[in-house]
């Protein structure tokens, strides 16, 4: 059993990872070694990986356009998601997936979904597979607000619910659907509020706060091990960037943005490591020199990979 | 009963799919349905009957009523599917696919390919499609739709023997399977708005599969190649009798029974001998599934052609409800007639 100190050092590793892995990206991405587009996930750490140190190996996620955070969080390997940004045959999706459709079966993350809402439906089957096979597994669909305003959010949300699904509903509002704030596209600031609508508990949570978020997430998911169905968890959070790669966010302000890094949920588990001492400054300096090692292992590696046989191109459609 | 040979009986479609989804339920504990008012007690079992008394069988976990939320059903069988379960999802009317085109279209279809060939989506979608004097949205054939979406299986199944066969193939498919029924063949009703068409036909006692991809000849002939789908398929058949008794042409007239893919080889085999094609549908003209086999068609076959590739199809308007406008829209025996005797002018 580990010990309550050594996992939230690995929250925090992880939080690390993914924010050090997308700052790397973004740069891979403006030297146009990374093809396509990125949606990054800097700011929103603390949801993914509070939520994913909740779960199993053998529990599942959906996730969304933006699932580098996701990824990573789950377990999918730096060397495989990177590689699958470049497009290798490498990458967790033999470079058929791509930046929106990141997953590895072997982690339990389907290729990530990037309809909004899409995962919404679709993860009440893996819970109705799950609740079947009485495999006691759970499944978490990460979502962000935007997609609560899809029909798929209410359709999945109350299907899971009248069958006892044993999913989590995770959704990160982040105040904007791409350049559209929240406020004007809901009369009601909670997204969690909408779960009373279809019997489901709906809490609200500071998605800054990774140990706030793993707290919920280990309720949440205990209920549905336990066979008590869903429930919906809004966690509040921000995205340090733009909605993808050529977002000069012009739809908010400088100081609202500043304000939210105040809140940094790295700088503040950091703050609290020291202050506990549960962890001191080489300590932190060491990890983060060990994290960069691995981004760098898995850029080389991506460099380094062939790409796909274009010959091969038709052998993934059917089975 | 007189036809009845050994072995084999005369069954309704509706009940030749009632006994695969049972078979195939009996054989693989991964097999379940879902869909809206299939297993209500005192209810309908399905919008057309076919899973009356399955839950006697099965039980209720294994026969999910839903919601009146399609998005949810189609949502929830491609979730469960890509965990290794084989989900037979129902849709009451294919007019209601609409409703969960993103699930079907960008989800089923597209995770296999999305995941680098890691996982599959093997689920069956029913769907019921026909023009049957219930207007415009509960009347379309949108079969075509789904024959454009490179990931699913599109199948149209005619009669007992061959649904029975090709449910239970669609259901053990490691892909995602579109099998699509006409509301007139069901053979529990509706047989003289059909024309007095008899869906039924002797089903073997013992299981049979029938494969996916693969056409069936249902009439031999030299002059003209016929093919055709559901109702459309038997009145092709009768347009076939018609005109061999009066003007001595002799029609080949193929049931594809799989859209997708489609089973180019039996076509062009016959086409090849008769150099006429004639091609008959219940979906509206203008990218209908016929376009694509006529396009293929002049690709493949053009040199051996003795007259232009006719298709008969829905006119493009919305279906109307007035029977006599209905009539109007939909491919009728006079239609088909025509469009034959124009290519055998």
């Amino acid at each position: 059993m580990r010990s309550e100190a050594a996992e939230v050092l690995d929250l925090y590793r992880t939080m690390v990872l993914v924010r050090r892995f997308e700052e790397r990206v973004y740069l891979l991405f403006l030297e146009g070694e990374i093809p396509g587009t990125v949606h990054q996930y800097q700011g929103q750490e603390a949801v993914a990986v509070g939520v994913c140190s909740a779960l199993g190996r053998s529990d599942w996620i959906t996730s969304t356009h933006r699932p580098h955070g996701h990824a990573l969080a789950k377990g999918v390997s730096p060397r495989a998601a990177m590689a699958e940004l470049y497009g290798k045959e490498t990458g967790c999706c033999r470079g058929r997936g791509g930046s929106m459709h990141l997953g590895d079966p072997d982690v339990g993350m389907l290729p990530a979904i990037a309809i909004v809402g899409g995962g919404n439906t679709v993860v009440t089957g893996l819970g109705l597979a799950f609740k079947l096979r009485r495999s006691q597994q759970v499944a978490v669909c990460f979502f962000g607000e935007g997609a609560a305003n899809e029909g798929a959010f209410h359709e999945g949300l109350n299907f899971a619910a009248v069958q006892r699904l044993p999913v989590v509903f995770v959704c990160e509002n982040n105040l904007y659907g791409a350049s559209t704030a929240w406020d004007r596209v809901s009369l009601v600031p909670s997204v969690a509020a909408r779960a009373g609508a279809y019997g489901v508990d709906g809490r609200t949570v500071d998605g800054m706060d990774v140990l706030a978020v793993r707290q919920a997430a280990i309720a949440a998911v205990a209920r549905a091990r336990a066979g008590e169905g869903p429930t919906l968890l809004e966690c509040t959070t921000y995205r340090f960037v733009g909605h993808s790669r050529s977002d000069a966010r012009g739809y908010r302000s400088r100081e609202e943005e500043s304000e939210w890094k105040q809140r940094d949920p790295i700088d503040r588990l950091r703050a609290q490591l020291l202050d506990s001492g549960e962890a001191d400054e080489s300590g932190l300096e060491t990890l983060l020199r060990e994290v960069d090692e691995v981004i760098e292992d898995a850029v080389g590696f991506a460099r380094a990979s062939p790409d796909p046989d274009p010959a091969e191109v038709l052998g993934e459609v059917y089975v | 009963m007189s036809e009845a040979t050994a072995g084999t009986r005369r069954l309704t479609v509706a009940e030749a799919l009632r006994e695969g989804i049972a078979e195939e339920m009996r054989r693989d504990e991964s097999v379940f349905l879902i869909g809206e008012d299939i297993g209500i007690p005192g209810g309908f079992g399905g919008a057309f009957g076919v899973y009356l008394g399955l839950t006697d069988e099965f039980g209720y976990e294994r026969i999910i009523d839903t919601p009146i939320s399609e998005k949810a059903i189609a949502g929830a069988a491609v979730g469960a599917a890509l965990m290794g379960m084989r989900p037979i999802a129902d849709m009451q009317y294919s007019d209601f696919l609409f409703e969960c085109m993103d699930e079907l279209v960008n989800q089923a279809a597209k995770m296999r390919a999305m995941s680098g060939g890691r996982l599959s989506a093997p689920l069956v979608m029913r769907a019921p499609v026909g023009a049957t004097t219930r207007g415009a949205q509960h009347g379309q054939s949108p079969e075509s739709y789904f024959a454009h979406v490179p990931g699913l299986k599109v199948v149209c199944v005619s009669d007992a023997y061959h649904a029975k066969g090709l449910l239970k193939s669609a259901i053990r498919d490691d892909n995602p399977v579109l099998v699509f029924e006409h509301k007139l063949l069901y053979g529990s009703k509706g047989r003289e708005q059909a024309g007095g068409l008899d869906p039924s036909s002797e089903v073997p006692m013992e299981e049979y599969l029938v494969p996916l991809g693969q056409a069936v000849v249902k009439r031999p002939g030299t002059d003209v190649t016929i093919v055709a789908t559901h109702v459309s398929l038997y009145r092709s058949l009768a347009v076939a009798d018609q005109l061999a008794l009066e003007a001595g042409i002799q029609c080949e007239v193929i049931d594809p029974l799989t859209l997708l893919p489609l089973d180019t080889g039996t076509i062009w085999a016959s086409l090849r001998r008769t150099g006429r094609l004639v091609i008959v549908h219940e979906d509206t003209l203008t990218g209908g599934w016929g376009a694509e086999v006529a396009a293929r068609a002049a690709d493949e076959c053009l040199y051996e052609l003795e007259a232009p590739i006719k298709r008969v199809a829905a006119l493009d308007v919305p279906i109307p409800y007035a029977p006599v406008l209905e009539q109007a829209v939909v491919p009728t025996t006079e239609r088909i007639r025509a469009a034959v005797l124009e290519v055998c002018r």
